[in-house]
């Protein structure tokens, strides 16, 4: 695997609409199906590879396999009815939706949100953080034959689903962020029971940095793999660790920053390389870095106040003519959601800006030419997607 | 001196006739961009005003009064600046140009764009594979004249013994008990 090679002398012709003139009767190429079940294949999409030889010549995308109209959905239901149902776009890292969804609606309805509701929805941005990036370190080992990281990481994630399952009554869909707040303050104890919980995880960090970041056969596979040029970085729109890994600092955190980030004290993760090995890499430190952030946050955080304002009635919430726009930075780069109202009590168009529905298409298409069909799930789950993002 | 979305639109209003800014937030603002003028509004945002990512591309459909509203939404990241391009085209025909050429990563949102939509990019690549939808031939779902209810009662059997629940009158029950 290697960078895409601007000599196509040994490649199929290009016709005239830019693909590729791929004559599959000749016996030199063999379509090939990753997925859409298939251990090598991030969630629910698969990629239609050609190959000649063991060699990938050209892969697309599909998806579609997950769609369930939620842009749509979201038209028929009143302000309210909304909050329950975003949480669901994206399965892993369910917060960003709720968080993205309920700053539009404030945003448009001229809501203020108390301050302790701020710290609180920080809090839970970095908790799902941290499972989102277990999710990934799990796939990337996976992907290259390490079975047992993927083990370590998910025992890592339950801890912290027990926290969101003691703060917010839920494991995988909080709904917990709502539209003016969030549902409840911190439980009784819950500062010291999180330490305990980071603790663990740091502790298993380090098994997973000597287990799989030192092992051979994980650097022979992955160092100098799958390099993304940060020239691209603007033409296919990549943001998140797949930047930072090319040494851009870029992060909406530090960026454009949002809830208390400004008050927080950290630098984004960056790295040099810009291949599979650094990508990883970066993702480890970034865990490390929430972990520190947690701390802060349950340190600094104020000891009492509310955590909702007041809202109208919500069965009959009605929102003025607007539209905006607000993002966050989540495990995967920018999260961000358009929301368009037209004065009637429910959203004119809500639109969700998912990190993947860039990396996963335009992006990956064109990093999967000269890779080795073996390679293709390291360099699928490096670019860390999330199919329900994608189609929404 | 830090730029300001005034001092841009200033300056692209000096050299094309687009309309009023609308300014949401100090770093986010809207403006409506005639079709004929987006091209030269984007390369002029991205190659000299340093609006280099192109955020989304979306549409919203305004049925009332026949037309799609296309949004380009470009963030100069240096400058934290957002600035959405609103351009709007009748609903039939639904044709726009396409920008796959500026940004490669354009393509997909206007394959989204023509399925949700049936909107027309002409010369986007793959605009006609299926995106998310395989083998659909009604409306295009997204637009305002798709009913998700009736296209459901009408395709799915309903599963006998099922009980539908109103959730505005469960929620006016728990929430306002008392009040109408």
């Amino acid at each position: 695997m290697g960078l895409f090679t601007p000599d196509r002398s040994q490649y199929p012709a290009e016709k005239v609409d830019g693909s590729l003139d791929i004559d599959l009767s000749s016996g030199k190429y063999l379509k090939l199906w990753q997925g859409p079940q298939h251990p090598g294949i991030t969630g629910n999409m698969s990629v239609e590879l050609t190959v000649c030889g063991d060699e990938v010549v050209e892969g697309k995308t599909h998806v579609g396999y997950l769609h369930r109209g939620f842009e749509k959905l979201m038209e028929r239901r009143s302000f309210i009815q909304c909050f329950p149902i975003v949480c669901r776009i994206c399965v892993p890292e369910p917060d960003f939706n709720e968080y993205c969804y309920a700053a539009v609606v404030e945003e448009l309805a001229g809501l203020e949100v108390p301050e302790l509701a701020h710290w609180i929805r920080n809090l839970i941005l970095e908790m799902g953080r941290i499972n989102s990036y277990m999710m990934y370190l799990g796939g990337q080992a996976g992907a290259l034959g390490m079975g047992v990281i993927g083990q370590w990481t998910t025992y890592a994630r339950d801890l912290m689903l027990d926290r969101f399952e003691e703060l917010t009554g839920a494991r995988i869909y909080h709904m917990f962020i709502l539209p003016g707040g969030v549902r409840d303050r911190l439980p009784e104890g819950f500062a010291g029971r999180m330490e305990e919980t980071l603790r663990e995880l740091e502790d298993i960090m380090v098994d997973v940095e000597q287990t799989m970041f030192r092992n051979a056969v994980f650097k022979r596979r992955t160092v100098g793999m799958g390099v993304i040029d940060p020239d691209w970085l603007e033409p296919y729109g990549i943001t998140g660790p797949n930047a930072r890994a090319a040494g851009v600092p870029r992060d909406v955190r530090k960026d454009f920053p949002y809830l208390v980030y400004p008050q927080l004290d950290f630098e984004p993760v960056t790295g040099q390389d810009s291949d599979i090995y650094t990508r990883a890499d970066v993702r480890r430190r970034d865990v490390l870095l929430s972990v520190d952030l947690i701390r802060q946050i349950l340190a600094r955080m104020p000891r009492g106040g509310e955590v909702m304002t007041r809202l109208p009635n919500v069965l009959h919430w009605k929102i003025d003519p607007g539209e905006t726009y607000i993002r966050g930075e989540c495990s995967r780069g920018e999260y961000g959601y358009y929301l368009v109202t037209d004065g009637s009590g429910y959203p004119r168009r809500v639109n969700v800006r998912g990190p993947s529905y860039t990396h996963a298409m335009a992006l990956l298409e064109r990093m999967i030419v000269n890779v080795n069909i073996a390679d293709v799930a390291a360099l699928m789950v490096s670019l860390h997607t999330y199919p329900p993002e994608i189609e929404r | 001196m830090q730029t300001n979305l005034l001092d841009i639109h200033a300056r692209l209003q000096a050299l094309l006739p687009v309309g009023e800014l609308q300014t949401q937030r100090a770093d986010l603002a809207f403006l409506d961009v005639p079709p004929s003028l987006l091209r030269a509004t984007l390369l002029q945002l991205r190659d000299r005003e340093g609006f280099t990512h192109l955020v989304l591309l979306t549409a919203v459909d305004w049925i009332e009064q026949e037309q799609f509203q296309l949004t380009y939404l470009v963030c100069n990241r240096s400058a934290r600046l957002d600035l959405g391009l609103r351009v709007r085209i009748p609903r039939e025909p639904a044709s726009m140009e396409s920008i796959h050429e500026l940004w490669p990563t354009a393509a997909t949102y206007q394959r989204e764009l023509r399925e949700m939509f049936g909107i027309d990019f002409p010369g986007s690549p793959r605009l006609d594979e299926d995106f998310i939808l395989e083998g659909w031939t009604a409306t295009p779902p997204y637009r305002r004249d798709f009913d998700t209810l009736k296209y459901a009662e009408e395709t799915y059997a309903e599963r006998p013994g099922r009980v539908t629940y109103d959730p505005a009158a469960h929620m006016q029950q728990q929430l306002y008990p008392g009040e109408r």
